[in-house]
């Protein structure tokens, strides 16, 4: 397996930090090497918010990511902050209220992914998770059984169904 | 069985402090230190400690050393403004000979500077932030797993050689979440301070034993008579105004630590054997240097990297035996070269010492430090 860079960005209160932690974990959980981190401003709420995951077979040096394999971006503020950071050949998973950005070389999956959370699963805060179905569909990094374990251990108590489902819908949203 | 988890850097810093020992934190929270508070208050009370936030970090030290006194392994977190404050009070535990661990998780200052962004600028006030002559234990590990066991190193040497000793961690580390095995670091082994055995009329605090670093210390309440000062003291601690006592206590105190580094000086050699060139690296920084130190001898350089995980005192015997090997050392920090002095007077002209730094906020990539080598090397 080649190393795996992932930027997940939005605002903050979106849960990204989150998703990427769970990323991470489950990775773990399949044997592989994992390296989460974050950036966001002062504010707790709204501001830019990113976190990011490296996930690998080898030892993971350099903590940071200069240049990423798939950028997912659920706000337009984002997604134009950090589209220059995506390979050439890269992935760009956005929500479907996001503008689609002018890169030829790039794959782009435009997906309700907040629309999913809001309308269909009736909770916002999943969005996060549906994202993590819909990007693992993609690029089949964790086995879906880590991955839903790892979502499982993160989540509050009594929303376990609620974020299964969220993992299926994201799923879902990938034909 | 491996228990293997993602634990992050501050998570790990307290997990390997209540290894340790730790039973006591008191401290004000300020990013990126944050999770080291929020874990221990979560944590300490499930293993019989106190947790307390105080009023200021002024406050924080001071409860941290009160508690140790009385018997407690006690620890302290903040961030460079944070550091700041602490420092009045950590030439206090010098003297006093009170073990604490303060943890400096490092941002961009002087000053508030930039609140969420890494630095390594605190190298310099973790050495000379008291004041007076002294000498000092700062330990900066790399990643979560060493973390995890310098935390525990940091409360072995503070009861060892009773002082306080600094933890420095930045933001990158601090914040970062990597792969740990739980496991495996069961068994490490830690050091309780040494209590005195028998009170009489005669006991003496502050003498040392032969065969003794340290005079014994024995807690408050558990029957010894003795005074704590800042103030230069003799033997039983009462202040004293006498040069030969202030004379042989300072020194006693600069002498433990600086006749100890056997003992105390730890530090990682990467690729270094057949070396021409070296990069001086610590902290994530280092992480970045080692990713440039394998691109570079790729491209044909032989280049390795020194990283002091004993900050100070100074690997000095290491950096000296290096600079006669090679023909030129490259200290890589995030600071606008701090520990480059300390390399620069260690090296004193037997081989060329050039630094690489940054002071935006920015991490150093490795491709930065793969540039500024090669344009150095071919110019």
């Amino acid at each position: 397996m080649k190393k795996y860079e992932i930027r997940l960005t939005g605002s903050g209160g979106q849960g990204l930090i989150t998703g990427g932690i769970i990323l991470a974990e489950s990775a773990i959980l399949d044997g592989k090497n994992a390296l989460q981190s974050q950036s966001y401003g002062p504010e707790a709420r709204g501001g830019a918010s990113k976190a990011e995951v490296i996930i690998s077979d080898q030892e993971i040096v350099f903590p940071k990511i200069t240049e990423c394999d798939l950028l997912l971006s659920l706000t337009n503020v984002a997604c134009n902050k950090y589209i220059h950071t995506l390979k050439k050949g890269g992935i760009l998973v956005i929500d479907s209220t996001v503008d689609r950005p002018e890169r030829e070389d790039i794959i782009i999956y435009q997906i309700p992914i907040l629309e999913t959370a809001n309308e269909k699963l009736k909770k916002a805060f999943v969005a996060n998770i549906v994202a993590l179905g819909a990007i693992n569909k993609i690029l089949n990094l964790v086995s879906e059984n880590s991955l839903e374990k790892a979502v499982l251990k993160r989540v509050p108590k009594g929303t376990e169904e609620l974020n299964r489902n969220a993992l299926i819908e994201g799923r879902n949203l990938i034909k | 069985m491996a228990e293997l988890k993602l634990m992050q850097g501050n998570e790990a810093c307290v997990m390997g402090a209540i290894h340790a020992g730790m039973r006591f934190y008191s401290g004000y929270p300020i990013t990126p230190s944050t999770e080291i508070a929020e874990l221990s208050a979560e944590l300490l009370p499930k293993y019989g400690g106190k947790f307390i936030q105080m009023e200021d970090e002024i406050a924080g030290v001071a409860a941290a050393l009160g508690a140790s006194l009385a018997g407690l392994k006690s620890m302290t977190a903040t961030s460079g403004p944070g550091f700041s404050l602490k420092q009045e009070n950590i030439g206090y535990g010098i003297m006093a000979e009170i073990p604490i661990v303060i943890v400096d998780v490092q941002r961009s200052g002087p000053s508030t500077g930039l609140p969420t962004s890494p630095s390594q600028g605190d190298i310099m006030q973790a050495r000379w932030g008291t004041h007076g002559d002294h000498s000092i234990i700062a330990l900066y590990p790399a990643s979560v797993k060493e973390i995890y066991t310098t935390t525990i190193k940091a409360f072995n040497l503070s009861e060892k050689y009773r002082t306080p000793v600094i933890l420095l961690l930045d933001e990158i580390i601090g914040h970062m979440r990597e792969k740990i095995d739980l496991e495996e670091l069961k068994n490490i082994e830690i050091y309780d301070r040494k209590k005195p055995t028998k009170s009489d009329d005669k006991y003496l605090a502050y003498k040392v034993n032969d065969g003794d670093i340290v005079p014994e210390m024995p807690s408050f309440g558990e029957g010894y008579r003795f005074h704590v000062t800042g103030l230069v003291h003799d033997e039983t601690g009462f202040p004293s105004n006498n040069e030969s006592v202030a004379d042989k206590l300072l020194n006693r105190l600069i002498n433990k630590i600086e006749d100890n580094k056997q003992d105390i000086v730890n530090f990682e050699e990467y690729l270094l054997e057949d070396s021409e060139y070296a990069i001086i690296s610590f902290g994530a920084i280092s992480r970045s240097s080692k990713v440039a130190v394998d691109k570079l001898r790729e491209q044909g350089i032989k280049i390795g990297m020194f990283r002091p995980i004993t900050i100070w005192p100074s690997p000095e015997k290491e950096i000296s035996e290096l600079s006669k090997k090679v023909k030129k050392i490259y200290v890589v920090e995030l600071n606008a070269g701090q520990y480059f002095l300390e390399v620069q007077r260690i090296v004193s002209g037997q081989c060329e010492v050039r630094k690489y730094g940054k002071i935006n906020g920015d991490i150093i990539v490795p491709q930065e430090i793969i540039s500024f080598i090669k344009e150095d090397i071919y110019a």
